[in-house]
């Protein structure tokens, strides 16, 4: 297990690092150069000076991607000119919210997927699997904001129930009902294209399990029907789910961005688009390489949780 | 959920011995590819899915030829009209017909889901074949590369590089495509190290080939499954993004449009009723998304690949 751990760490490293390199080029391809890009077509040839010299840019390329590098250890990500405030800041602001739609949302999801994934392995090929697998083909199809379109359109403006935007106030305040009220939307628009995708992983995933060796040695000796399903199948099918997790993070962090951007939540996909549309590349480059850190730390998670529940896969790696 | 009773429980699948009681394989003569047909044509869905493709295909592309409308210059005078004879899906905003907004947009939809697609693809397996079939430390580097791509969320990546870079249509293309072309070379890099070790291709190196050759001519075409199911995701996934983008505003600049764009165009007109402007563009992504979604599946247990997508 050591071995297992200190490699895939020493690779998790390895990417991390890619993903540094893959910013800081992104940086060299500003148009006008990183200063220009910042500072504003008007800026002075003094400012522009002054801002290379003390950010590292007068430097050769390689000892700028030390100095960045520098700079990202001592947890300093670049300051947004346009907010004014360094973007680990605005993070702290940011991140906790995106977190709790995340965090809630992906509960809900398994909530619902897992229970559905079995029910349509069960009735395989019957109406209700049928009636599901399309249902969650169309979800996985539909583009993230049209489903937020239509939820809006249905819950807010014919029913009145609903706020069509998200809670806009500290998270502390999340607990009040108005605020709790106004939550719904954007954590169900969410987790319903995450349902799709983790049920039919699901379904599967107890397909693959119910024709095992060890389902039929279960049934030999005699174990009910319902313990075979719950005891032993389930436990196995599950097994993958949690890698699922981890290889959904990139797409669920998208499909943040785009709920944040419809429902007005202020986390960090909210704050990624604003900065997208007013071209503020500290921000950008900042929440890109935080994004992507917390991808990869994800999947190193997802992949030690495998390895903890199944002992095969240290065997084979 | 209730418990399932135990007749449900007896009907479990037993898939291997159906798939051999049923022979439906042996029905069959002729080569790989007539197989591969067979297989798909026999999924009633799948033909459902290309005929779905293949209309709004001639909807978008010959349909303005028939359905003549001014997708040019704005009429502010006919502005968000309901649906009428004159103009069977109503008007947008500017006054644009939405039925004929619908064929031009999809146009920029389709082209950018194609094309995107055939160039990630293309890229995506040349990378990943001469990664796998190299290996090494040349192996080592390319695969970090992609590796380290993938751990940044598209979108992010996208609206990244939509920001530094003015979307024109070709602008677009080519940002779609530089995300997209991460998963076929991860896929393509796996079956190369297990193609590189097969017979035939020492036996083409026995007959004095060169590495180039047994790339372009062995390897890659036997990979030729795989990289199909997956161009056909591909498109999928670029109408999507595509889409995407132009509602976040990062998308084709106007009087040019796409579904998506013209889904964010009537983002601001929902809570005054005006569905004409919500409900066609969404539902022909759906359905043309679902259909190369569905063409895929098919095509996938045709050439009987199995991929790590759903």
């Amino acid at each position: 297990m050591t071995g297992f751990l200190l490699r895939r760490l020493g690779q998790s490293a390895v990417v991390v690092l890619g993903v540094t390199i893959i910013t800081f080029v992104l940086t060299r391809l500003l148009p006008g150069g990183v200063a220009r890009a910042i500072l504003g077509t008007r800026a002075s040839p003094v400012s522009i000076a002054e801002f290379n010299r003390d950010n590292g840019l007068d430097l050769p390329t390689w000892q700028q991607y030390l100095f960045y590098l520098n700079q990202l250890l001592h947890g300093n990500l670049g300051f947004s000119y346009r907010l004014n405030e360094g973007v680990g800041t605005l993070l702290g602001d940011h991140l906790p919210k995106t977190i709790i739609l995340l965090g809630a949302s992906t509960l809900l999801a398994l909530a619902i997927a897992v229970p559905l994934g079995i029910m349509q392995a069960v009735r395989r090929n019957k109406v209700e699997d049928y009636f599901f697998t399309t249902l969650s083909f169309a979800l996985y199809s539909m583009p993230t904001f049209w489903l937020g379109l239509i939820l809006i359109i249905f819950f807010s403006v014919d029913l009145n129930v609903l706020s069509p935007q998200g809670p806009q106030g500290d998270i502390s305040t999340y607990l009040d009902p108005e605020q709790l009220a106004s939550l719904v939307l954007p954590v169900v628009t969410l987790a319903l294209v995450t349902i799709a995708l983790f049920s039919r992983y699901m379904r599967s995933s107890m397909l693959d399990n119910l024709v095992q060796d060890y389902v039929r040695t279960a049934r030999a000796k005699g174990v009910s029907n319902t313990g075979v399903l719950y005891r032993h199948v389930l436990r196995n099918a599950l097994i993958p789910i949690v890698t699922l997790l981890g290889l959904s993070l990139p797409g669920i962090f998208s499909g943040a961005l785009i709920v944040e951007a419809i429902f007005n939540y202020p986390g960090m996909g909210l704050l990624f688009w604003d900065s997208a549309r007013t071209r503020d590349f500290p921000v950008l480059l900042g929440v890109t390489l935080v994004v992507a850190v917390a991808t990869v730390v994800g999947n190193l998670l997802a992949d030690i949780g495998y390895a903890v529940v199944d002992p095969r896969v240290r065997i084979t790696e | 959920m209730s418990e399932p009773t135990v007749s449900e429980l007896d009907s479990l699948p037993v898939p291997e011995v159906r798939a051999l009681a049923e022979g439906g394989e042996a029905k069959v003569a002729g080569s790989a590819w007539k197989l591969a047909a067979y297989v798909f044509v026999e999924n009633r869905l799948a033909v459902a899915g290309l005929g779905v493709v293949v209309f709004m295909f001639l909807f978008c592309f010959v349909g303005p030829l028939l359905y003549h409308t001014d997708q040019i210059n704005t009429d502010i005078t006919q502005f968000t009209l309901p649906p009428s004879p004159a103009h069977p899906l109503g008007t947008d905003n500017v006054g644009y017909d939405v039925l004929g907004r619908l064929m031009v947009g999809g146009q920029t939809s389709l082209e950018i889901g194609v094309i995107a697609a055939l160039l990630a693809t293309t890229f995506g397996v040349l990378w990943g074949a001469i990664a796998g079939f190299v290996g090494g430390w040349l192996d080592q580097v390319m695969m970090r590369i992609v590796d380290s791509m993938l751990a940044i969320p598209t979108l992010f990546l996208l609206l990244v590089l939509a920001a530094m870079f003015v979307p024109s249509l070709p602008m677009l293309i080519f940002i779609v495509a530089l995300v997209a072309w991460l998963v076929p070379a991860r896929l393509i890099r796996g079956e190369t190290l297990s193609l590189r070790t097969r017979e035939y291709v020492d036996a083409v190196r026995v007959m004095g080939g060169g590495d180039v050759r047994i790339v372009l001519r062995h390897i890659i075409p036997n990979t030729i499954g795989t990289i199909m199911v997956n161009a056909t995701f591909q498109v999928a996934d670029a109408i999507l993004t595509i889409a995407a983008l132009s509602f976040l505003g990062l998308g084709v600049p106007p009087p040019a449009t796409n579904w998506g764009g013209m889904l964010s165009n009537g983002v601001s007109y929902t809570f005054a009723g005006y569905w004409w402007l919500i409900y066609p563009a969404g539902l022909a992504i759906v359905i043309t998304v679902v259909a190369f979604n569905l063409i895929g599946d098919a095509m996938r247990d045709a050439f009987e690949v199995r991929l790590q997508r759903r």
